[in-house]
C-alpha cells in the first residue's frame, strides 16, 4: 500500500507539473498583459518598469521556476485587472463554486444511483421507461439550454425561485455560505439541479447498464438458487458489485462537475470561480486563468487518487502490493 | 414414492419465430440418496430441466406442459414466493464454474451465514458454528481461518467445495448439480465427485447430476438419463446404459468416447446426428497444391528431428518491486528438453498450470523464452530477432487453438479468414489463386461448398474448429501445434475433429504437437507423450508404454484418476 501511494503521489505530482507548464505558457503566449493593464498614455519607460517589476523580462526557465515556487504556496501573483493577489480572489469566490458543485455532485450521486438500480431491476416498468426517456433529454440537451429553460419556467412563468445570484450569504470565518438562509437555499436550487442533471442521467444510465450485466452473472443466479430474497440478491450482492466499476467514472465525473460549473455559473450569474475565469479570459487576466487551471487539475488529481484508494477498500481482490494469494 | 417426480415435462422459449421447445415430454424420477445422471451433448436440454425443477428458467422460458412433484407435493404451479422458499431449503443447486458462482466481494463466511440464517434461523452464533461444520464436511482445511477469506483466495477445487457447502446450507433433500466438475482438473474432479457421492449417501440426499461427460457418469451416477435434441432417449441403471445401451443414439454416443483402455485407429462417428460430415472428396496430394514444394531448402535433420527444445525455460514476474530481492517470479516452464521427429504426433499432457500451453507459445514465438533454445528444422529460431528472417520458419508451423469461438475473427468472412495467411506470406500469385486454394482447403476439412461466404457465428463449434484447421493448413505447414483442440467440443464432434486431424496428418505428412489434459484423447492421438507438472517434464515415453506401464509416480497418479469406463463392452 505504501509503495503504491508513493508511486501515485509521484505520478500526481508529474501531472500537476505538466499542467503548471501549460498554465505558465499562457503567460508567454496569450496576449501582452502590459497592454491590458495600462492605459494608452503610459510611456514606454513606464511599461518597461512595470514589466521589470512583474518579472516579465526574466529568462523563461527562471520565470517558470518562480511561477512554480509561487504556485506551490498558493501565490499566483497579482490579478492584472483587479490589482489584488489572485489567491485572495480565489478564496473569495471558491466557497460559491464549491457549494454549488458539491451539492450538484451529491444530487447526481444520490438520485442517479437509486434511479439506475430501479431501472435495472424493474426493467419493463412504466416508471423505468419514463426515467429512461427523460434521461435521454437530460443527456442530450446542453447545460446552458437546460439552465435557460429552468429560468424561464421556474423564474419567469411560475416565479417560484430566484434566477440569479447567491441570495443572502452568511460569513463564517473566511467561508461565505448560502446554505444558512432561505434565500440562499432557494437561489441554489436552480443552478444545482441544472448542473447535476447531466451527471445524474449519466450515472443513472451507467449504473443501469452495469447492474443489468451483474444480474446475469453466475453468482447472482447462485444467490437465487440459494433461496435468497429478491432484495437480498439485488441490494446485498448485485449493488456492491455494480458500484465497483462505476466508482471510477463517478470520480471523474465529479471533477467534471466543477469544470462544467463555468457554464452554469454564467447562466445563473453565480458569483463563483467559473464566472471569475470567464471574466479573466475576456480580459486576458493570465494569473487568474493560470490559478484556475491549477486548481481544477488539483481537484481532478485528488479525486483520482481518492478513487484509487477507495477501490482498494471496496474490492478485496485488489491487493495493491501484489499481496499474498492463498489457495 | 420418489423424492422427485418429473412427469411429461415440456419447456419452451417463446420467440418471434414461434415457440422454441427446449425440452419435450421428459419424465424422470430421483429417489433419496440416489444420483441420477443426466447426460447429453450441448443443446440437448439437460440443463434446462434442472433449471425448470428449481424454477430458475431464464426468462422468457416457461414450463408449457407437465408436472413436477417433490415428495408427492406438486411444486411447479406454486407462486414465485413459495418457489423461492423451496430453493436452497428443499432443493440446492451447484453450478459449473466455481470461479463465478461466489460473490467476489463477500467472505465465504458472510455468504454461508447469510444462507444458513435464512433457512435454518440459527442466529449469528449458531449460523457461524454450522458454517464451520459444513466447511469441515466438504473438506476445507483450517476452516476457522479460511472462512474469513474471500473467494478469490481459494483455488478452483476449493471454491467448488465452498459452493457445495453453500448448496447444503438449507439441508436440502435434492441437489441439482449442473456440470459441477467440468471446469476442474482431473485430480480435483475426482475429489469433488467423491465428495458429492459421499454427501449424498451420508445425508440421504437425492442428486441430479447434469453433465456431458460419460466418464463422470460412470464414476458416480446410480442411474442415467440420456438426452438428445430436447428428448429423453433412454433411462436406466448406469451399468446397463453404458455396457449395453439400447437406443441407437446412446450406442453411437458411447462409441464416440475416446477409449482410455486401448487404442483404436479411427473414432466411430455418432451417425445418429444428422449433420455429421464425412469428407467426401479425397485429394491426390502428390499432385495437389497442398503437397507441393514447401520451402524445400529447409531440410529436416538426418535423424528426422524437426523440433528440438533445449533447456527451455519461461519465467513470469508476479510481483514487481523497485528492489531486485523483492521481485517474485513464477517459473512456468523449467528446463524442458525433448525433440519431435518428422511425422510423429507428440503429446503433452498435464493439469492446468503445468506449463504445456506456455511451451506451445514459446515454440511459435508468441513468448520469448527466458532461457534455453528452440531448434526448428536445424535452426535456433528462438534466437532470431529479425521478423523477416523468422517468417519462413513460422510459415512451417501453425497452431490450432482451444476455443473456436474466440479464435476466429467474428467480423471476417470464412474466405478472408482462411485466405489471410496465404496472402500475408505471399503464397499465391493472385487473389484468385488464393481463393481457389481456400475453397480446396475448406473441402479438405469437410466443410460444405457454400461455407466460404459465411461468417463464423453461422457455424457450430465443431465447424468452426474445422475452419481453424483449414486456416492453419493454409500456409502448407509441416508442423501443427494443437492446443486442446477439442476440449470445448462435444464428444461426437470431438470424434469428427480427431478423425480429421488423423487423416490430414497421414495425407500431408504433418508433424503434430498435441496438447491436452484429456488422457484418453492423448492415447488415441499420440505416438509419444510428455507428462508435465509444475513446468517440468516428469516422464516421456511411447504412448502405449506410458499407459500400460507408467514409470513416474505422478503419471501413475494421473492415470489412476482417469474415469474408467470399464462397463464398456470390449
Amino acid at each position: 500500500m505504501f509503495s503504491f501511494l508513493i508511486k501515485r503521489l509521484l505520478q500526481s505530482f508529474m501531472v500537476l507539473l505538466s499542467v503548471a507548464f501549460i498554465a505558465f505558457a499562457l503567460f508567454k503566449f496569450v496576449g501582452d498583459p502590459i497592454n491590458n493593464m495600462v492605459g494608452q498614455d503610459t510611456t514606454l519607460v513606464e511599461r518597461e518598469a512595470l514589466a521589470e517589476r512583474l518579472g516579465l523580462n526574466d529568462p523563461f526557465p527562471i520565470q517558470f521556476f518562480n511561477f512554480i515556487k509561487g504556485a506551490a504556496v498558493g501565490d499566483f501573483g497579482l490579478s492584472y485587472r483587479h490589482k489584488v493577489p489572485v489567491s485572495q480572489l480565489i478564496a473569495e469566490r471558491a466557497p460559491a463554486t464549491l457549494e454549488l458543485s458539491i451539492i450538484s455532485a451529491l444530487l447526481s450521486v444520490f438520485i442517479g444511483i437509486p434511479m439506475g438500480v430501479y431501472t435495472a431491476i424493474r426493467r419493463k416498468g412504466f416508471l423505468s421507461r419514463s426515467f429512461m426517456t427523460v434521461s435521454l433529454v437530460g443527456i442530450s440537451l446542453p447545460t446552458f439550454l437546460i439552465g435557460i429553460l429552468f429560468i424561464f419556467l421556474f423564474g419567469v412563468i411560475l416565479r417560484w425561485l430566484p434566477t440569479f445570484g447567491r441570495g443572502e450569504v452568511v460569513q463564517i470565518g473566511f467561508w461565505s455560505t448560502g446554505l444558512l438562509t432561505w434565500s440562499g437555499i432557494k437561489s441554489l436550487i436552480l443552478p444545482a439541479v441544472t448542473l447535476a442533471l447531466f451527471q445524474m442521467t449519466l450515472i443513472m444510465r451507467l449504473v443501469r447498464t452495469e447492474m443489468l450485466e451483474v444480474l446475469t452473472t453466475d453468482y447472482i443466479k447462485f444467490a437465487r438458487a440459494r433461496g435468497l430474497k429478491e432484495n437480498a440478491v439485488n441490494f446485498g450482492h448485485a449493488l456492491k458489485n455494480t458500484l465497483i466499476p462505476v466508482i471510477t467514472i463517478i470520480g471523474l465525473q465529479l471533477g467534471l462537475v466543477m469544470a462544467f460549473a463555468i457554464i452554469t455559473e454564467t447562466v445563473f450569474q453565480w458569483p463563483g470561480m467559473g464566472m471569475l475565469f470567464i471574466q479573466a479570459i475576456e480580459e486576458v487576466d493570465v494569473p487568474v486563468m493560470a490559478a484556475y487551471l491549477m486548481m481544477i487539475s488539483v481537484v481532478f488529481v485528488a479525486i483520482n487518487l481518492a478513487v484509487d484508494i477507495l477501490y482498494a477498500f471496496v474490492d478485496p481482490r485488489l491487493t495493491i502490493d501484489g499481496g499474498s494469494k492463498h489457495g | 414414492m420418489a423424492l422427485l417426480d418429473v412427469k411429461n415435462i415440456s419447456i419452451g422459449f417463446p420467440s418471434r419465430h414461434g415457440m422454441f421447445v427446449a425440452v419435450e415430454d421428459v419424465s424422470l424420477s430421483v429417489e433419496a440418496g440416489e444420483i441420477l445422471g443426466v447426460v447429453g451433448e450441448s443443446g440437448a436440454g439437460k440443463s434446462t430441466i434442472g433449471n425448470a425443477i428449481i424454477a430458475l428458467l431464464e426468462p422468457p422460458g416457461e414450463v408449457i406442459k407437465g408436472e413436477v412433484y417433490l415428495n408427492g407435493a406438486r411444486i411447479d404451479n406454486l407462486s414465485a414466493e413459495e418457489k423461492r422458499l423451496i430453493r436452497g431449503k428443499k432443493i440446492g443447486m451447484i453450478f459449473q464454474d466455481p470461479q463465478t458462482s461466489l460473490d467476489p466481494l463477500k467472505t465465504i463466511k458472510q455468504q454461508l451465514v447469510e444462507s444458513i440464517n435464512l433457512h435454518l434461523r440459527l442466529g449469528r452464533k449458531g449460523s457461524e458454528k454450522k458454517a464451520l461444520e459444513l466447511l469441515e464436511q466438504v473438506g476445507i482445511p483450517d476452516p476457522l481461518i479460511r472462512m474469513e477469506h474471500y473467494p478469490h483466495q481459494f483455488s478452483g477445487g476449493m471454491r467448488q467445495r465452498v459452493v457445495i457447502a453453500l448448496a447444503l446450507c438449507g439441508e436440502p433433500e435434492l441437489i441439482i448439480a449442473d456440470e459441477p466438475t467440468t471446469a476442474l482438473d482431473v485430480s480435483v474432479q475426482k475429489q469433488i465427485l467423491d465428495l458429492m457421492r459421499k454427501l449424498c449417501k451420508e445425508k440421504n440426499v437425492g442428486m441430479i447430476l447434469v453433465t456431458h461427460d460419460m466418464g463422470v457418469i460412470a464414476e458416480v451416477a446410480d442411474r442415467v438419463a440420456v438426452m438428445y435434441n430436447s428428448r429423453l432417449m433412454e433411462i436406466g441403471e448406469t451399468a446397463q446404459i453404458i455396457g449395453n445401451p439400447q437406443h441407437e443414439y446412446t450406442k453411437s454416443l458411447i462409441s464416440a468416447i475416446p477409449r482410455p483402455d486401448k487404442r483404436v485407429r479411427r473414432f466411430p462417428l455418432v451417425t445418429y446426428i444428422e449433420d455429421v460430415v464425412e469428407r467426401k472428396e479425397e485429394f491426390d496430394v502428390s499432385t495437389h497444391w497442398l503437397g507441393q514444394s514447401r520451402d524445400f531448402d529447409m531440410k529436416v535433420a538426418d535423424d528426422g528431428t524437426i523440433l528440438q527444445l533445449e533447456n527451455l525455460g519461461m519465467r513470469f514476474q508476479i510481483t514487481n518491486s523497485l528492489f531486485k530481492s523483492k521481485r517474485r517470479y513464477l517459473d512456468a516452464v523449467k528446463d524442458v528438453n525433448f525433440s519431435i521427429k518428422e511425422g510423429e504426433t507428440f503429446g503433452i499432457v498435464g493439469e492446468s498450470g503445468s506449463g504445456k500451453s506456455t511451451i506451445a507459445r514459446m515454440v511459435t514465438g508468441l513468448y520469448k523464452p527466458y532461457k534455453g533454445a528452440v531448434h526448428f528444422l536445424g535452426k535456433e529460431i528462438s534466437a532470431i530477432s529479425h521478423t523477416s528472417e523468422v517468417l519462413p520458419y513460422r510459415r512451417q508451423m501453425q497452431m490450432v487453438f482451444q476455443d473456436p469461438f474466440s479464435s476466429l475473427n467474428a467480423r471476417m468472412r470464412v474466405m478472408d479468414i482462411v485466405a489471410e495467411p496465404i496472402l500475408f506470406h505471399k503464397l499465391a500469385d493472385s487473389k484468385a489463386e488464393a481463393e481457389h486454394i481456400v475453397l480446396d482447403l475448406l473441402k479438405l476439412v469437410g466443410m460444405s461448398d457454400d461455407a466460404y461466404a459465411k461468417y463464423p457465428h453461422q457455424f457450430s463449434g465443431g465447424q468452426r474448429q474445422r475452419i481453424s484447421i483449414a486456416r492453419a493448413l493454409a500456409t502448407r505447414p509441416r508442423f501443427l501445434i494443437c492446443d486442446e483442440p477439442t476440449s470445448a467440443l462435444d464428444v461426437s464432434v470431438q470424434a469428427q475433429i480427431l478423425n480429421l486431424l488423423k487423416d490430414l496428418q497421414e495425407e500431408l505428412n504433418l508433424t503434430m504437437m498435441f496438447i491436452s489434459h484429456d488422457l484418453p484423447v492423448i492415447r488415441q492421438m499420440c505416438d509419444r507423450v510428455a507428462v508435465m507438472r509444475h513446468g517440468q517434464v516428469l516422464e516421456l515415453a511411447e504412448t502405449e508404454k506410458l499407459f500400460e506401464d507408467p514409470q513416474h509416480e505422478y503419471s501413475q497418479h494421473l492415470l489412476g484418476l482417469m474415469p474408467q469406463l470399464n462397463m464398456l463392452q470390449a
